[in-house]
């Protein structure tokens, strides 16, 4: 047994070190794959929010590593990339105004992570900063002229994922990639009620012993159902006919109010 | 889901999930103030939904679509009483289309400058207290006056003042006056930015304008300011709904079913009432709207920090 161990370890090292040197690892045989049971979610208006869960598996892997529990996987559901604007208030005699202000581009409107462990325990910040996995790592490009200096572009940047954070539009949960059996795993990640709609992108990245080794990805689009996204879409859309209609509305409801009015 | 059990409606422009009942009996009480006192109530409306958390945007816009719904109403009786000057109304109509259009590219701009919720709010603290303090002024004149035994009537406004003075005359005849186009075009401009601004009909300021600056004699005044305002409020929602897309259409109409219902028992309980107790119990109100959103410009906020979707700006 023991004999069996240390030949297997040591060529282990050697995989790791050679992934080290050249990046994006093609050395190792694992891969890995992830599944939705659908490609598109409707969300009607009682949407409270829901749990989203992916399936993935894990094939060719080493049962000793993996009986070690040293795999790793992080999956992530990416939401539509949005500008957004942060703003900071400010005290001017005695009222609060909005002051500087720093724009972003292409930011994920909504970001949940699911990971097997905490993601110290996976592997190093520089890995992850590489990755731009996690919450702290998305790449938060200012739009250019988009900020004053850069002092605020600081202050500004570490402010958005935590206002994000707030809103539950981004989320981490650790503990929530489960192995179900050697090569069956499943992710569960939280979808708030203001998830935004559009396209998202589901992501799965696989590590071994806290090195990088693949990801797979799977889109999921996400669409408003009902009466209400059909007015929402009417007011995006037709806006001419949509306003003429609620002028239309009014009228009528003023008219009908006055012809019950006139009964008494 | 079963539809009747679910006593929250989602809002699919302000994008919250409301209670229905809470919204309609908004517009009811409204409409019910609005009965009693003959104002359009879209200066309550907007504050009210603003405090239940309806993004200041959609609340103005809405609030200038609910208006439409009473304004069309008192304007169809005047119209047909007579009472309602076409002429003078559609003057101040065209004014009121132009200021309309300046005020929604001004709200667009303050909206990309992230500085229309405070404009919104700080506009309707100097027009609430100032209107709220005036008419509690008066009242408690008139109530004074009253207990002294002598009769509570309204001054009668003096003959001339400096806007007769003005040039490009033109007379009307329902009103019975001869008077420069210039103050009309004006005030019914300024009317028509308030409404894109504040989502208000603007009579409360309306009514007393052509009363006193220019002279319209009190029986054509609220017909004419409701013709006024059915066309200005049509074209601001209008002009909302394809700038911004902030009309919410579902609101409105929770709001202005409960204001139908409202306004009736208005006008019955106005009927039985004083006159200066009625105003003085308005300008309370009014005052108290007034103070609550001025409290909560100077209150520290839970995070000085907010997000925002980035708006497209036209330009750069």
């Amino acid at each position: 047994m023991r004999l069996a161990v240390i030949p297997l370890m040591m060529l282990c090292l050697v995989a790791g070190r050679a992934a080290q040197a050249q990046q994006p690892v093609p050395a190792s045989k694992e891969t890995i794959e992830i599944g939705l049971s659908t490609d598109t979610i409707s969300i009607t208006s009682g949407f409270r929010g829901t749990d989203l869960t992916v399936f993935g598996a894990l094939d060719n892997a080493d049962p000793l590593i993996q009986r070690q529990g040293r795999y790793d996987v992080v999956v992530i559901l990416e939401g539509p990339p949005r500008n957004f604007v942060v703003r900071r208030k400010d005290r001017y005699f005695g009222i609060w105004v909005n002051t500087e202000s720093v724009s972003f581009q292409n930011i994920p409107a909504s970001y949940s992570l699911a990971s097997t462990r905490s993601l110290q325990d996976i592997t190093t910040p520089k890995i992850f900063a590489q990755l731009s996995l996690g919450v702290n790592n998305i790449y938060y490009e200012p739009m250019p002229e988009g900020f004053d200096s850069s002092a605020s572009l600081r202050e500004f940047t570490k402010e958005l994922p935590r206002l994000k954070q707030k809103q539950l539009l981004y989320n981490q949960r650790v503990g929530d990639v489960q192995f179900l059996s050697s090569t069956l795993f499943r992710a569960t990640l939280s979808l708030p009620a203001n998830v935004p709609v559009g396209k998202h992108v589901a992501r799965a990245y696989l590590f071994r012993n806290g090195e990088f080794l693949r990801e797979s990805s799977t889109s999921l689009n996400i669409v408003k159902a009902g009466l209400e996204f059909r007015i929402f879409r009417a007011a995006n859309q037709h806006s001419l006919l949509y306003g003429l209609f609620a002028v239309f509305l009014a009228v009528v409801t003023g008219w009908a109010g006055r012809l019950v009015f006139r009964k008494d | 889901m079963v539809p009747g059990f679910e006593l929250g409606v989602y809002l699919p422009i302000a994008e919250i999930s409301v209670n229905i009942f809470v919204l309609f009996f908004m517009g009811a009480a409204v409409g019910f103030l609005s009965g009693m006192f003959g104002v359009g109530g879209g200066f309550l409306i907007t504050p009210l939904l603003i405090f239940y958390n309806i993004p200041p945007a959609v609340a103005v816009a809405t609030g200038a679509n609910q208006v439409i719904a009473s304004s069309f109403s008192g304007a169809l009786t005047h119209f047909k009483r007579g009472s309602l000057d076409v002429k003078l109304g559609s003057l101040l109509v065209v004014g009121g289309i132009v200021g309309s259009a300046i005020g929604i590219y001004v709200f667009v701009l303050l909206r990309q400058l992230g500085q229309l919720d405070l404009i919104v709010s700080l506009l309707y603290v100097v027009f609430l207290s100032t209107i709220g303090g005036l008419m509690l002024y008066e009242s408690i004149k008139a109530m004074r006056r009253t207990r002294a035994g002598q009769l509570a009537t309204l001054k009668r406004p003096g003959q001339h003042n400096w806007v007769h003075k003005l040039p490009f005359k033109m007379r009307f005849r329902a009103s019975k006056i001869y008077v420069s186009i210039i103050p009309v075009l004006v005030l019914g401009g300024a009317i028509g930015f308030l409404s894109s601004i504040m989502g208000v009909g603007g009579g409360f300021i309306m009514v007393p304008a052509m009363i006193y600056l220019l002279k319209v004699p009190t029986n054509v005044v609220i017909g004419t300011s409701l013709y006024q305002i059915v066309f200005v409020t049509a074209f601001t929602t209008v002009m909302q709904a394809t700038t911004n897309q902030s009309v919410d259409i579902v609101l409105a109409m929770l709001l202005m079913s409960g204001g139908v219902v409202g306004a009736q028992y208005g006008t019955r309980i106005g009927q039985k009432l004083r006159g200066e107790q009625l105003r003085a119990l308005l300008a309370t109100l009014v005052l108290a709207v007034g103070l609550r959103l001025a409290i909560e410009l100077f209150v520290t906020p839970d995070d000085i920090y907010s997000v925002t979707l980035a708006l497209v700006s036209g330009g750069s």
